[in-house]
């Protein structure tokens, strides 16, 4: 396991958050940009504890935790603009933070009231996917539009390293491009896909698969949220110029379990994580902003007090989401309604009425 | 105002836990995040975050009491008379970012505080009891769910022909009470639409209709399939005559039909131990290793009198000051150093394929109270002597506690294994899986032996290799024990070799 960051790692922020330069990447960030990604991380990790939690009181089935990736979504995330699409796998809260969706409304889906609880079109944010990898191929589908539609925007799509041996996003890879599609492909290598190592998935860093496609591929300091907002900006703005895709591996690490069902401890040893610990995405930012006195206590407290307020909110709108009626699932299903949906529905209809109240 | 925690399901489909500790009682304040419980499911232990601010009312489940998901285990006074509970909105209190900072802990559960796992497998759940352990799946809901009952007429919604339900699958609302229809399955959820009609229906399949119709939950149905008992024959005596554990546990081990009363009433000439836990894992390691690799034990007797010596100098050292220095320690380096001169002693037979490792992750045998555990000292070959020392220290320690985690036991190449502790000379140990050689290492005791033409009293120790001789042949086997032997004999050799 090379808990160590390699060399040709992108990195702008050191653990211990001293500004480091890199040859190809730079960011200037003024004091009130370094504050509000340190909000969004510190909100962002919030959100998911409080997740955590409510799965704990029975409230959700399971849930998927962001701990410890917070800096690769949320540099990843505020590199999008408005125009930008993206599509997530089941653990970016911290990107879907960033689209502006409520997140009220990621815990839908995990509680069972509703099948993803955000209009995709809303918030370019597609729903979440939970079929590992398929929604490279949506992304790829989508970036051949926008350049077919002349659009502005490019496209950005999540997966994980273990994603990676997919065929779908192996096929996704060749399409991208072959087209030339304007789509940044964001792996999160959190080093883990459930109990298997990266070890079984690549014997190459996955970065360096790009150039077997045909395009560039570059490792980011996956805990620093400064290298993964430049390096995405960077790569979405050669996206959108017709330079066409770009292979980002964040490089980081999956601090909690791979879900509220996973046990951990039965497949990797505890030294692991306390090595991690010490490059936590966030530690690195309050050091930066302390060190340079860009922000004062007050600043933190604050922070802390309106991750407080966003937990309770989050806790009590929670158990307030309506349950949907059964018939509810025949709704979204498809775009238009057919007679066999409407034979199904009617039937399913039949049957619920076949129980006394 | 009072509520009741239930009890949640915190893995996909669990159906019970067990409660293993409060850590509150009543009358105790508590807070928004703070863990009150730890539960064991059948994955590992958990703790559970309050979801409110209140004071404990009352505790609705005693330590060591298995509870079944949905039922309450604590009742809490949350203060204000009011529906809604909401907690702190103020943010001005600061600790509850401290026990939100707990719950991230708790994102890496605890391990299973008992029934470890045999090394092996890569990360091989450790099956506890009759329960099943899965890392990420949907198990089984109860079947306690509430069911609304069916209309006392149910006509077959009509729709088209092949989207109707058959008949037989609408399921009273106690499958108990069904006694004949042959394809009455208790489980079976009525599907409305374009389900197989009749796909999985056996009709007349009356023998295996009588099993279905036997009320026990699916890890029942296990325990009984792994006792050996057959479910029809079993008395149920939960709810709606269902069978439980215990009535499993009665009927696997009352005496067949005509046992005579000739035992001693106060002494049992017999006792049935459940084989579970470490026993079973154990057991299943063993056979796995005993009939796929074909052993070879080879046996070296040692003078280690320098040994002993150089570990007495070595104590007296300033690096190894706080850290216990053994015998063993001697032997893991030895090992270490010669597994480097052959690499082949290190490795593991796939099939297709031999893996020879450039890694050792040492395994050592320990006797804990929960049987045979066999931790391993991941890349014992890159530490120096006195972080081998801690090392082993730790692991012996941990593995005494019982706090040893699967992951610890994974992955391991070679194991030595100090039977000397125990006070015998040797034996011919078995392979752990998945590697190809076991070292043991036996008492050190005074002997006459020869030196120089001369008998003299010098401490001596038996080595015993067994290996796997699919992938190595007895002049490997022997060179390496051999220059284990010379490396204890002369420990100066450990260098010169390393
Ligand atoms: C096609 C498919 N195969 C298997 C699964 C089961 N599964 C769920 S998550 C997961 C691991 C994914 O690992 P990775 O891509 O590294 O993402 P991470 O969970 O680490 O974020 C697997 C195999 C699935 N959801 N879809
Ligand atoms: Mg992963």
């Amino acid at each position: 396991m090379t808990a160590d960051a390699p060399p040709e790692l992108v990195q702008l922020l050191t653990p211990e958050g001293e500004r480091v330069e890199h040859p190809d990447y730079d960011i200037d960030l003024t004091p009130e940009e370094v504050r509000s990604l340190y909000r969004d991380l510190v909100l962002v990790r919030r959100i998911d504890l409080e997740a955590v939690a409510l799965q704990r009181h029975g409230e959700l089935g399971i849930w998927a935790s962001l701990l410890g990736q917070e800096a690769a979504q949320i540099g990843s995330g505020r590199a999008l603009t408005d125009d930008d699409m993206a599509f997530p796998t089941y653990r970016e809260h911290g990107v879907a933070w960033c689209r502006d969706v409520d997140p009220v409304k990621l815990l839908g889906l995990f509680r069972g009231v509703n099948h993803g609880g955000w209009d995709p079109a809303e918030h370019n944010f597609h729903l979440y996917t939970i079929v590992i990898g398929s929604q490279t191929l949506h992304a790829v589908g989508y970036a051949m539009g926008i350049q077919r539609d002349g659009g502005d925007g490019a496209t950005i799509v999540y997966f994980g390293d273990g994603a990676s041996s997919q065929g779908d996003v192996n096929e996704s890879f060749v399409w991208a491009s072959v087209f030339n599609a304007p789509i940044v492909f964001f792996c999160q290598n959190n080093q883990w896909a459930i109990s298997e190592p990266i070890e079984k998935q690549s014997r190459i860093p996955l970065y360096r698969r790009a150039n077997g496609f045909g395009f560039p591929g570059v490792r980011v300091d996956g805990n620093d949220v400064f290298a993964c907002l430049a390096v995405t900006r960077q790569a979405l703005k050669n996206a959108r110029e017709g330079q066409g895709p770009t292979l980002i591996e964040a490089f980081t690490y999956r601090m909690g379990a791979h879900t509220t069902t996973d046990d951990p401890t039965r497949y990797r040893v505890a030294s692991e994580l306390e090595a991690w610990k010490l490059k936590d995405p966030i530690e690195r930012v309050k050091a930066y902003l302390f060190k340079n006195e860009l922000a004062d206590q007050e600043f933190f407290d604050a922070v802390d007090a309106e991750a407080e307020k966003l937990g309770a909110d989050l806790r009590r709108r929670c158990v307030e989401m309506p349950d949907p009626t059964p018939m509810a699932m025949f709704e979204h299903v498809y775009s238009s309604e057919h007679r066999q949906l409407d034979e199904e529905r009617t039937a399913y209809a039949g049957y619920l009425e076949g129980f006394e109240s | 105002m009072r509520r009741e925690f239930k009890l949640p399901d915190v893995g996909e489909g669990l159906t019970e836990a067990e409660i293993v500790r409060w850590l509150v009682k009543p009358g105790d304040t508590v807070k928004v995040h703070q863990e009150f419980v730890e539960i064991e499911t059948a994955k590992s232990i958990v703790a559970l975050p309050m979801p409110w601010d209140g004071v404990v009312a009352e505790l609705m489940a005693d330590e060591g009491q298995t509870v079944d998901v949905g039922v309450a285990i604590i009742a809490i006074d949350t203060g204000e008379g009011g529906a809604d509970a909401a907690p702190s909105e103020s943010g001005a209190d600061a600790a509850p970012s401290e026990r939100i900072a707990a719950l991230a802990d708790d994102m890496v559960p605890r391990p299973p505080a008992e029934g470890a796992v045999e090394p092996g497998a890569h990360g091989s759940p450790a099956p506890k009891e009759e329960r099943q352990a899965v890392l990420v799946g949907y198990g089984v809901k109860t079947g306690a769910a509430k069911r609304r009952p069916r209309k006392a007429s149910t006509p077959a919604p009509a729709a088209s022909p092949s989207s109707a339900p058959s008949p037989q699958t609408a399921v009273p609302a106690t499958p108990a009470s069904t006694t004949g229809s042959p394809s009455a399955r208790p489980q079976a959820a009525p599907s409305g639409a374009g389900a197989a009609s009749g796909g999985t229906a056996e009709p007349g399949a009356v023998p295996s209709a009588a099993r279905l119709a036997v009320l026990a939950k699916p890890p029942v149905r296990k325990l009984a399939k792994d006792l050996g008992v057959d479910l029809t024959t079993v008395k149920g005596t939960g709810p709606h005559g269902s069978i439980t554990r215990d009535d499993l546990r009665a009927a696997s081990e009352a005496p067949p039909e005509a046992a005579p009363a000739v035992q001693a009433a106060d002494q049992p000439r017999e006792e049935r131990i459940p084989v579970k836990g470490v026993r079973k894992m154990t057991a299943q390691a063993m056979v796995a290793s005993a009939f796929t690799a074909p052993h070879v034990t080879e046996f070296l007797q040692v003078d280690v009198t320098e040994t002993m010596e150089a570990v007495k100098r070595l104590k007296a050292m300033p690096d190894f000051q706080d850290v216990k220095v053994s015998p063993l320690l001697l032997v893991a380096k030895a090992v270490l150093t010669a597994a480097r001169r052959y690499p082949m002693i290190n490795s593991a037979w796939t099939g297709e394929e031999i893996v020879v490792k450039h890694y050792v992750n040492l395994g050592i045998a320990a006797a804990t109270p929960r049987g045979l555990i066999v931790p391993n000292i991941k890349d014992a070959h890159t530490r120096s002597l006195p972080d081998l020392a801690k090392a082993l220290n730790q692991l012996a320690e941990t593995a005494r506690s019982g706090r040893t985690q699967p992951a610890e036991m994974a992955g391991g190449t070679f194991t030595i294994t100090n039977v000397g502790v125990f006070g015998v000379d040797t034996g011919t140990p078995i392979i752990n899986p998945g590697e190809s050689a076991i070292l043991a290492f036996g008492l050190v005791r005074e002997m006459p032996w020869v030196v120089d033409g001369e008998l003299a009293v010098r401490k001596v120790t038996t080595l015993a290799l067994s290996f796997d001789h699919r992938l190595i042949d007895g002049e490997l086997g022997s060179l390496f024990l051999r220059d284990v032997g010379a490396m204890l004999e002369d420990p100066l050799r450990m260098l010169a070799w390393s």
